[in-house]
């Protein structure tokens, strides 16, 4: 199938075969030509009489015999390989392999042999499932191999990933939403200040300053309260009135002092001035969702280990 | 007297000024790719070398090591030698000084401009062909006048056959020729900005075609086309096999240049392709140890040298290193060997047990050779070249027996699976695993750049202290053949 789209008619197809072939079988005649006069063993190697340079002069020594056997062992080695496998041209090789055959093959092979270890656990509530051992085990190794790239190692995330064991969840922390946000992945969006209708500096800072007193942290009270009246006409729509954020549109809640994309006061004017994207990818189709019930019962297991 | 010093004076030389200087470059350049070599390895090992300045982050000095230790080092090394080859085996004086004179300060300029390029962040991103369109084109006018140069003295030479080193060095340059235009045809949008001719896989396939054939025909050809010229006049003894020299050349040039497909195992690059880029790969084997064969054989009946001149150590050990890496890379193409080397430290360890092994051995005993010659003074120290010697040996085997362990490691490491088909081991476990090889390999890096700095001491002694004999550049009648 990727063959034949290669070749979109025979001249290539029979370029290749007879350039492969052709140079193979001329590398043949060129080492039997130059090994067919082989001198005899106690016949004296003379120089072929030219010289260069006033010293630099060759002998005719013949081609070593193991050199030569190696040579022609790859040649016919190489030969072999290619009535064998695909190689010449669109002609398939009689093993008729190909690389996605390959791969196909592996992916059943490894299906029926790793699928039953985690469809057994599959008909389990995930908040039971906490309890097993070996369930949570299971779903650590399926988390160290899909998800410690963008979360770190210890599910404690960094920068713009969160922090999978703090309890404190964007979308919601109960079973069924972790795995929702698995299957369908998350679009995070924070909008521009532009897109806003913040107008320069001064607003930027002034809501920046109300968003650090929402946590109760150091700020300016006379900025925080004009911040204040712009909250409470645009960042209300998702954050809320209190600041505590909306779990349906994964809108942070501001008042707890954990932050998705840092908490000094540069990051928070970054954050509202510039906007955020955060995106967790769709793993429901990669993953089957044998695998994302455990994932989702480790990581739910995570925020259980605090309490 | 004054007629007397007339007579020598027009009797006809050989063009030595350009091959001064591209010998001088060759050290010059060799420190400088070097150092940069050691730094970004002492980066790997501690990433906080960067210092946050673009300028000097890894991936902007990396293709800076490449262009310098390749095409400044090797480059001004294979102009030199063959520069220098070409004259004294076709007995006739350098075709047009002029465009000698050309590529020399064309090919300085294009290593200046690479290195104020490459760490702006200016690359058209293909390996080892980083350098944007402007310059390529410098690259091709320097190249035709080097073939010009090259050929034109082979056209004009008095001996009737051509020396064989000269076959080398013919197919180098034009192979890169060749493979330089078409890996670099592009569309530039802006002065400093262009985009490859290819798309997708077809642009991977002519990346790794020039890109193999960089290392088969510019640091392969080129310095194979070296050994048959110094080996033999160090040794003093004559080539071992003329019929050999035949068949590894026409062997090895046809078949490199196949080998590229090796490079995308496993990729979306046809099946065809990758297999018939193995088994080419697998037959390149046997052609390339014709030369190692070649070279060391040479010297058979005059082993005992070996003990006493450092210089001829410098080119056996180098055509030694030559062998070994070309049977690894044979074993590297293999398919089912390839899955478990392609990415890791392996692949940077075979590159540099070719290139500080044979590539650099094997211009530095050249150079050894070459430079008391052209500026008719005695070598300072015998002794400088046999430290040289031995801190770059012990240099390379650091350097490519830590990336020999750090890279099955690695390999092994990203394949090994728990009982329930889940990977073993998480990418940044591999990355830290890592850590202790890459602190030997900068080791090994700073003992080579050590070696590199003896040389460039005793060169700098040599060319400074008084003349102490003459010039041999007189240009003598070819011996008559004795048939």
């Amino acid at each position: 199938m990727f063959d034949s789209t290669l070749f979109i008619n025979d001249f290539w197809n029979w370029f290749i075969i007879i350039l492969t072939l052709g140079g193979i079988v001329g590398v043949f005649w060129l080492i039997i030509w130059m090994s067919s006069s082989r001198p005899k063993p106690d016949q004296k190697i003379e120089t072929m009489g030219h010289v260069w340079d006033e010293s630099l002069e060759e002998y005719n020594n013949p081609l070593p015999l193991w050199w030569l056997m190696m040579f022609y062992f790859t040649l016919v080695f190489g030969i072999l390989y290619l009535v064998l496998y695909p190689g010449l041209g669109s002609f398939a090789g009689i093993l008729e392999w190909s690389s996605a055959k390959q791969h196909q093959q592996e992916v059943e092979a490894a299906k029926s042999k790793y699928g039953p270890i985690y469809a057994k656990y599959q008909n389990e509530p995930i908040d039971k499932l906490i309890a097993n051992p070996d369930a949570v085990e299971t779903g650590r190794h399926l988390f160290m191999t899909y998800c410690n790239v963008c979360h770190g190692s210890d599910a404690g995330g960094g920068p713009g990933f969160p922090n999978l064991r703090d309890n404190d969840w964007l979308y919601g922390g109960e079973p069924e939403t972790i795995k929702t946000s698995i299957t369908s992945g998350r679009q995070g969006m924070m909008p521009t200040a532009e897109q806003n209708n913040l107008h320069g500096e001064n607003d930027i800072n002034n809501v920046a300053q109300y968003v650090l007193s929402l946590s109760n942290r150091q700020h300016d009270t006379a900025a925080a309260d004009e911040g204040q009246k712009i909250f409470m006409q645009i960042c209300i729509a998702c954050h809320g009135p209190e600041g505590k954020g909306t779990p349906a549109l994964g809108a942070p809640n501001l008042t707890d002092d954990t932050w998705l994309y840092g908490g000094s006061e540069d990051k928070i004017k970054e954050t509202i001035a510039k906007g955020r994207q955060g995106r967790m990818p769709a793993h429901g189709e990669l993953l089957g969702e044998a695998k994302v019930h455990l994932l989702a019962t480790y990581v739910y297991s995570l925020s259980k280990e605090k309490k | 007297m004054a007629k007397a010093a007339t007579s020598i004076a027009s009797q006809p030389t050989y063009n030595y000024q350009v091959v001064r200087q591209f010998a001088i470059m060759t050290v010059v350049w060799g420190v400088v790719g070097m150092a940069v070599g050691v730094y970004i390895a002492a980066e790997l090992a501690w990433p906080l070398l960067n210092f946050d300045i673009p300028y000097i982050t890894f991936s902007r000095l990396r293709p800076l090591h490449t262009n310098a230790v390749i095409f400044a080092f090797g480059g001004s090394a294979l102009f030199a030698t063959s520069y220098y080859v070409v004259q004294r085996t076709c007995h006739t004086r350098l075709f047009c000084d002029g465009l000698a004179a050309f590529t020399f300060w064309g090919w300085q300029l294009v290593i200046v401009l690479a290195a104020i390029t490459l760490p702006l962040g200016i690359t058209s991103s293909k390996e080892y062909a980083e350098l944007e369109w402007p310059i390529d084109i410098l690259i091709t006018l320097v190249w035709v006048a080097y073939a010009i140069v090259f050929f034109g003295t082979i056209f004009k030479r008095k001996t009737p056959h051509i020396y064989v080193a000269n076959w080398f060095y013919g197919a180098f340059i034009i192979t890169i020729a060749l493979l330089h235009i078409f890996n670099n045809l592009a569309v530039p949008i802006s002065l400093w900005k262009s985009y490859s001719a290819y798309a997708g896989v077809q642009d991977a396939m002519v990346q790794w075609w020039y890109g193999h054939n960089a290392v088969g025909f510019f640091l392969t050809a080129g310095f194979l086309g070296m050994m048959y010229y110094f080996v033999p006049k160090q040794a003093n003894r004559p080539v071992y096999s003329y019929r050999l020299s035949i068949v590894h050349f026409w062997a090895l040039i046809f078949t490199y240049i196949w080998a590229g497909p090796h490079h995308l195992h496993y990729t979306a690059l046809p099946d065809w392709t990758q297999s018939l880029g193995m088994v080419m790969s697998l037959i390149l084997l046997a052609p390339s140890w014709g030369g190692m064969i070649n070279g060391i054989m040479t010297l058979s009946g005059a082993w005992e040298k070996l003990r006493s001149d450092p210089i001829l150590r410098f080119l056996i050990v180098s055509i030694s290193f030559y062998g070994m890496s070309t049977f690894e890379g044979p074993m590297m193409a293999i398919k089912t060997v390839n899955a478990l080397s392609h990415f890791t430290d392996w692949t940077i360890g075979h590159v540099h047990s070719g290139a500080l092994g044979w590539v650099a051995m094997i211009s530095m005993g050249s150079m050894y050779y070459l430079i008391p010659r052209l500026f008719g003074r005695e070598l300072y120290s015998l002794k400088l070249v046999e430290l040289h010697f031995w801190t770059a040996t012990i240099g390379i085997v650091l350097y490519i027996s830590a990336m020999w362990v750090s890279g099955i490691m690695q390999g092994l490491m990203w394949r090994a699976i728990n009982p329930d088909g889940t990977l073993t081991y998480s990418f940044v476990e591999s990355v830290q695993a890592m850590h202790p090889y890459y602190v030997t390999r900068w080791v090994g890096g700073v003992f080579f750049l050590f070696g590199m700095l003896v040389m460039a001491y005793n060169v700098l002694r040599t060319v400074s202290s008084p003349k102490t004999t003459e010039v041999n550049d007189k240009i003598i009648a070819p011996a008559l053949a004795h048939h």
